[in-house]
């Protein structure tokens, strides 16, 4: 199979962001077993773009709870936020930059999948280490990833495994590593759950150094059945024996497809990639290959069946027509607005994503943000810089003149995923095609 | 609460319901039978208002309604405990935080019930998890992404009316129990307006993610349309210049507007920051008065409005704040607290019990003596006439704070 220019433009969009003309262009015309490999390969070999914020190479800040008053407390909080703030900014101009938009979806999907958040975890330190976990297996070994997922300090905060001890027990990451990391509800009984527990006992996190430490006096030794299997499990152990599962794989597959390919996994499809998962000892990449290469993934039914998320569709704007920001900390809180604030996700479950993205609200939100973008840049407020001459001139268009139909067309195409809603009223030039098409329903579509 | 109590709230909350709940298209569920027709306040469930204010941050319950009587009381708050000759007492175990003086005329009226005690087991003393716990009507470890008035439209509340959005969120803090419904968040009608210049009609069209966009885009213009009131007269009523008082303002100016309109059924505002980890004292004094007169000033808009017999206003909050004062002159996170209902339509008084002061959980805490579920229960049951269990994913008992 060979790309053209609707196939190369999907391919682009679903597995980083929608593309530029001349991003697209290289592309098409390429086999889709090799533009696969291309941007698998791509993304294994991703590096940072950017130096990360200073505040992550710094000595750890000191826990909340070791400060002395409610003052210093309150400061700790507020700069804590910043923090916060200034590495969503980092990450999304990593995201605007990266050549291998690949790998920073992954990162982001690993964030959604194993959804922790810094409100609970009070340390951005913390989540950026959390992070480079994610990004060290985006698209390596499921398993070592759930692993080191297991065992990261900010994960053990989370959901109170760093309070799980063999005299009192927590479920609370017990309960959601079988629900939402690993095998799906209904595939595991309460029991099953409290026996996970009793293997997931013992650890503590010093949040001095942010280590994570397992104290045998606090772990519980003893033999636990789980699953139908029995043993003196401990972490690794019970990991293992969930991966073991046949719905182990199917889950995380099924996670897959909907990011990747459409709301509701055809079945059988769905089991080649499970398949793929579990015979190539969980490797991510494999699993994305054998996705990314399905007919599934190519069929019209798939295309622009997706809603944009806000990071799509604040960074994907700023990429598709190649706008230049000085800061990217408005375009973390305009994510924010639209409803996801990186390293917040809402809940263990994290962004629940596709149609819950839009509601009136974040539908006016995002037509303000592209509506602001385009004001922008007439005004060139915010430092924000687009040339619109030399984005429409591979098109064969100009900002201050109407194309005829057929460069119309080029331009829509270019612009969304699908045909768009609305009409344009006759006489519209190239510039007020670009902001007229980005405040059309079919603009929320990837 | 007692077995004969809650056999006689269960009686109750089978034998209260109102005719105007009996319309089509309402599943023949067995808690819909037995309507009698006693509670008359509005002519049908499409015409009533429900006002959500959301006390955020973590409401100090014990300090808002105040176990006074109780010797405990004075004994976990040695430097926070309000004295009680300066409480305005309703009878001779409780009393209202002074700063709630404007609500005594309502409460004189019969028209202000105090629901002591709101909480849910396992409590999650998170500010984000918690009001999220209250706003989905969820239990503890259970994750729901649809708010509960949501759910309660999707239970036979939507084909109702013609509504000209299913719920308002006044201001910037998101759509909380809303969330899922058609409903929009404004800071006042006139911007919400100005700012659906940016939608578009089309006919609905393409596959489900576009259809879902179009629907919703098709929602705002619905809500602008019937928002737009250009010919609204103003309201007499002065409403007070801080922030809840104009979230207030806005909340009176649409119900006057819909007179002839599809209306809108549910309001979501909010008050605060009650977070009083230190010094709170005058804090909370100064936001329980700021609520008070916006309640108030509620009150008085609506009637001028012609809607408050037809209104029921809820307060919550995501949790109480802990029992014993700490170090700091302050409280920290809690669990169970009491809550406000009042309206024309609301049978005023005292209804369940406060938390026993001398009974505190391992984390030192309250422990509820009502679930905040069972106000949510009474309001799908007796207010919209819903099946509460498919709101709540559950039973729960109402509570009889809704006029008979």
């Amino acid at each position: 199979m060979t790309l053209n220019e609707s196939d190369a433009r999907h391919l682009l969009t679903r597995t980083g962001f929608a593309p530029s003309p001349p991003q697209l262009a290289p592309w098409i015309g390429l086999g889709a077993e090799a533009a696969v490999d291309r941007l698998i390969d791509a993304a294994r070999a991703a590096r940072f773009m950017h130096p990360p914020p200073a505040f992550t190479g710094e000595t750890l800040r000191t826990p909340l709870g070791q400060l002395p008053d409610e003052d210093a407390r309150k400061a700790a909080r507020q700069q804590a936020r910043r923090d916060t703030l200034d590495l969503a900014a980092w990450w999304l101009q990593e995201m605007r930059d990266t050549l291998a938009p690949l790998a920073e979806r992954m990162v982001l999907f690993w964030h959604n999948h194993f959804a922790t958040s810094v409100q609970k975890v009070q340390n951005p330190q913390g989540m950026f280490i959390q992070q480079q976990l994610f990004r060290t297996h985006a698209l390596g070994s499921f398993s070592e990833l759930l692993h080191g997922v297991a065992r990261d300090p900010a994960m053990l905060i989370y959901l109170d495994g760093a309070a799980n001890k063999a005299q009192a027990p927590n479920e609370n990451f017990a309960r959601e590593v079988m629900e939402l990391f690993t095998l799906g509800e209904g595939q595991y009984r309460e029991q099953d759950i409290k026996e996970a527990a009793r293997a997931f006992s013992g650890w503590t996190v010093d949040r001095a150094d942010w280590s994570a430490r397992l104290r045998p006096r606090l772990h519980d030794g003893g033999s636990k059945t789980l699953l139908g299997r029995s043993a003196a499990f401990d972490t690794d152990g019970a990991l293992d024996q969930l991966l073991a599962q046949p719905a182990a794989a199917r889950f995380i597959a099924g996670k897959l497809w909907r990011e990747f390919v459409s709301p509701v996994p055809d079945a059988a499809a769905l089991e080649r990639v499970a398949a793929r998962l579990r015979d190539s000892g969980w490797r991510i990449d494999a699993a994305l290959r054998e996705l990314l290469l399905s007919d599934a993934f190519w069929a019209p039914a798939a295309r622009a069946a997706l809603i944009k998320s806000p990071v799509d569709l604040t960074v994907g704007t700023l990429r598709q027509f190649e706008v230049q920001l000085d800061s990217m900390l408005p375009i973390a809180r305009a994510s924010a607005k639209l409803g996801q604030s990186l390293f917040m996700p809402p809940n263990v479950k994290g962004w629940p994503g596709y149609t819950d993205w839009i509601d009136s609200t974040t539908l006016l939100e995002r037509k303000r943000f592209t509506e602001r973008l385009f004001r922008g840049v007439e005004t060139g407020a915010g430092g924000l810089r687009f040339d619109a001459d030399a984005w429409l001139s591979p098109l064969g268009a100009h900002a201050d003149r109407e194309p005829d139909a057929a460069t119309k067309a080029r331009i829509e195409f270019a612009v969304l995923a699908a045909s768009p809603v609305n009409p344009l009223p006759a006489g519209t030039v190239g510039l007020s095609m670009l902001r007229a098409l980005s405040l059309d329903p079919a603009f929320q579509l990837k | 609460m007692s077995s004969t109590r809650r056999e006689f709230m269960r009686l109750s909350g089978a034998a209260v319901a109102c005719s105007g709940l009996a319309l089509p298209g309402i599943p023949g569920a067995a808690w819909a039978q037995g309507i009698s027709g006693r509670l008359q306040p509005a002519a049908s469930a499409s015409d009533r208002v429900l006002v959500l204010v959301e006390l955020k941050g973590g409401n100090d319950g014990l300090n808002t309604v105040v176990p006074y009587a109780d010797p405990a009381y004075a004994a976990l708050r040695p430097t926070l405990a309000l004295p009680a000759a300066d409480l305005l007492r309703l009878d001779g175990a409780l009393g209202l935080h002074p700063s709630l003086a404007p609500l005594m005329p309502l409460w004189e009226k019969h028209e202000l019930a105090l629901l002591l005690g709101l909480g849910y087991p396992q409590p999650n003393l998170s500010h984000f998890r918690s009001i999220e716990i209250w706003d989905t009507a969820s239990a503890a470890r259970e994750y729901l992404d649809a708010g509960w008035v949501a759910r309660a439209f999707d239970a036979g509340l939507r084909e109702r009316g013609r509504y000209t959005a299913e719920g308002v969120a006044v201001g910037t803090a998101g759509l909380g129990a809303l969330s899922g419904a058609r409903a929009v968040s404004l800071t006042s009608a006139e911007a919400f307006v100005n700012e659906s210049r940016l939608a578009r009609p089309a006919a609905l069209q393409g596959n489900a993610a576009l259809a879902h966009v179009l629907k919703v885009e098709a929602g705002v213009l619905q809500a602008a349309e019937g928002l737009r009131n250009p010919d609204a007269p103003a309201l007499r009523t002065e409403f007070p210049v801080h922030g809840f008082g104009q979230a207030v303002r806005a909340c009176c100016a649409i119900v006057a507007g819909q007179k002839g309109r599809g209306g809108v059924p549910v309001f979501h505002l909010t008050h605060g920051s009650f977070d009083t980890h230190r010094g709170q004292l005058p804090t909370h004094a100064a936001l329980l008065k700021q609520l008070a007169e916006g309640l108030a000033a509620l009150r008085e808009g609506l009637v001028e409005a012609g809607a408050w017999d037809r209104t029921l206003v809820l307060t919550y909050s995501e949790f109480g704040r802990r029992a014993r004062q700490n170090q700091s002159g302050g409280t920290d996170h809690g669990t169970a607290a009491p809550h406000f209902a009042l309206g024309g339509a609301v049978r005023g008084g005292v209804i369940g019990r406060m938390p026993d002061l001398q009974r505190l959980d391992e984390s030192q805490n309250l422990v509820h003596t009502a679930d905040f579920r069972q106000v949510y229960a009474t309001i799908a049951q007796r207010w919209w006439g819903v099946d509460p269990q498919a709101v709540l994913n559950g039973r729960f008992d109402a509570l009889p704070f809704i006029a008979a």
